[in-house]
């Protein structure tokens, strides 16, 4: 009310269906929190093994047979793309959720955050595929 | 003298005397290389139609009241040129996520109660008299809040922000960052009043790391960042409360006996 006349004032809320389709950054957004599920089967289906594996030879030999179908292959081919997704974005987010990191008194660039982090990722996968290939060996 | 062309410029008319909901509405503007969708937007206000309302001041990037989305994206009308949007059609709307009051006019009620709800100004940990002089600063203390400080109250952010748009009870990253920029200057003790905004929920849990406001801050605040790495000292003001005694909750502000 002002100057005893009633508010015009009718302010219109737009809705939010479908939002995420909006934009193309929304869009890879979902992507990345998508892909997150994709972690959490995979670290289901190691700790079903590691499950199978206390339970005996027979049990295991079970689990390992069952990885070895082809809806397991397809499932983990999926999982692998859906995990190297998730890592890139992942890491691309990261230098935002961190403090100021300061180096010889200048502050590291969020790039070369992300960079440390894709090299990370690439390095402690190429040890532990090298660990499982020679550990592998008879 | 430069080139005249001409752009379609559509804009999302809402006027609430007789607009049931926004309606698009097209006007053919000339236009010259240096000129802003501002300026388009002012060539439909002189001379095609007196009718439509926006914001704007200043028409360099300083004031933060011409924020739209422009072929949504949250931009500054005054930094958004209409050569880079040719050959058009150019969509203008209200920034995304507030209320329309009328055409580009958004309601920013919500947004400046927010701002003084986080004490937006340095609170001094003493009191400090005149005679002993200015507060002295290190550059690396300058660094810790100084590109926060850069906020021009465009609300940009809030437009990139589906947290926001979804829950407008969320405080948001303009003013989440700007509440850093106090927390994290060094002649502020007003940190543990901000704490509480901080800490609820509509605070800085209410962020999912989108990060679209970072990249539509046209000042490279990166609000994202602030609010952000405030999750970790939410949940550290969150646990040390159980070994300080100062959290244990007898009511008493602290130092007092």
């Amino acid at each position: 009310m002002m100057n005893g006349k009633a508010s015009t004032r009718r302010p219109y809320v737009r809705p939010m269906n479908g939002w995420w389709k909006r934009d193309p950054f929304f869009v890879s957004y979902m992507v990345r929190e998508t892909t997150a599920i994709a972690v959490f089967v995979y670290a289901v289906v190691l700790a079903v093994g590691l499950v199978r594996l206390a339970q005996g030879e027979a049990a295991w030999n079970g689990w390992l047979a069952a990885m070895r179908s082809p809806l397991s292959l397809l499932l983990h081919a999926v999982l692998l793309v859906a995990m190297v997704v998730h890592t890139k974005s992942w890491f691309e987010i990261m230098p935002k959720t961190m403090p100021m990191m300061i180096v010889g008194g200048r502050r590291v660039a969020a790039s070369t955050i992300t960079r440390a982090g894709f090299a990370a990722a690439v390095v402690a996968s190429v040890v532990l595929l090298a660990i499982a290939v020679i550990g592998g060996r008879p | 003298m430069a080139e005249t062309q001409v752009i379609e410029i559509q804009v999302l008319r809402y006027r609430p005397e007789q607009d049931e909901q926004p309606v698009w509405q097209s006007y053919l503007v000339p236009y010259t290389d240096d000129m802003s969708v501002l300026q388009g937007l002012q060539h439909i206000k002189d001379e095609l139609d007196g009718s439509l309302s926006f914001r704007w001041s200043c028409r360099m990037a300083i004031c933060g009241s011409c924020g739209m989305m422009v072929d949504g994206k949250p931009r500054l009308s005054c930094q958004t040129f209409l050569r880079d949007l040719a050959p058009g059609p150019v969509r203008v709307e209200a920034l995304a996520h507030f209320p329309i009051e009328r055409d580009l006019v958004v309601g920013v009620d919500g947004f400046i109660e927010k701002l003084e709800s986080i004490k937006p100004y340095i609170i001094p940990k003493q009191p400090r008299a005149i005679a002993e002089g200015e507060y002295l600063q290190t550059p690396a203390q300058l660094e810790q809040f100084e590109q926060y400080s850069s906020c021009i109250n465009c609300m940009l952010c809030y437009a990139a922000c589906p947290q926001f748009g979804l829950d407008p009870g969320f405080t948001g990253p303009g003013v989440l960052a700007l509440l850093h920029r106090y927390n994290a200057d060094s002649r502020d003790g007003g940190r543990e009043r901000r704490m509480e905004v901080l800490n609820a929920t509509e605070g800085v849990w209410s962020c999912t790391a989108v990060g679209y406001c970072s990249e539509v801050c046209p000042k490279h605040v990166d609000p994202a960042n602030a609010v952000n790495q405030n999750k970790v000292n939410s949940a550290k003001d969150y646990f040390l409360r159980f070994l300080s005694p100062k959290g244990a909750g007898d009511g008493r502000p602290r130092g007092q006996k």
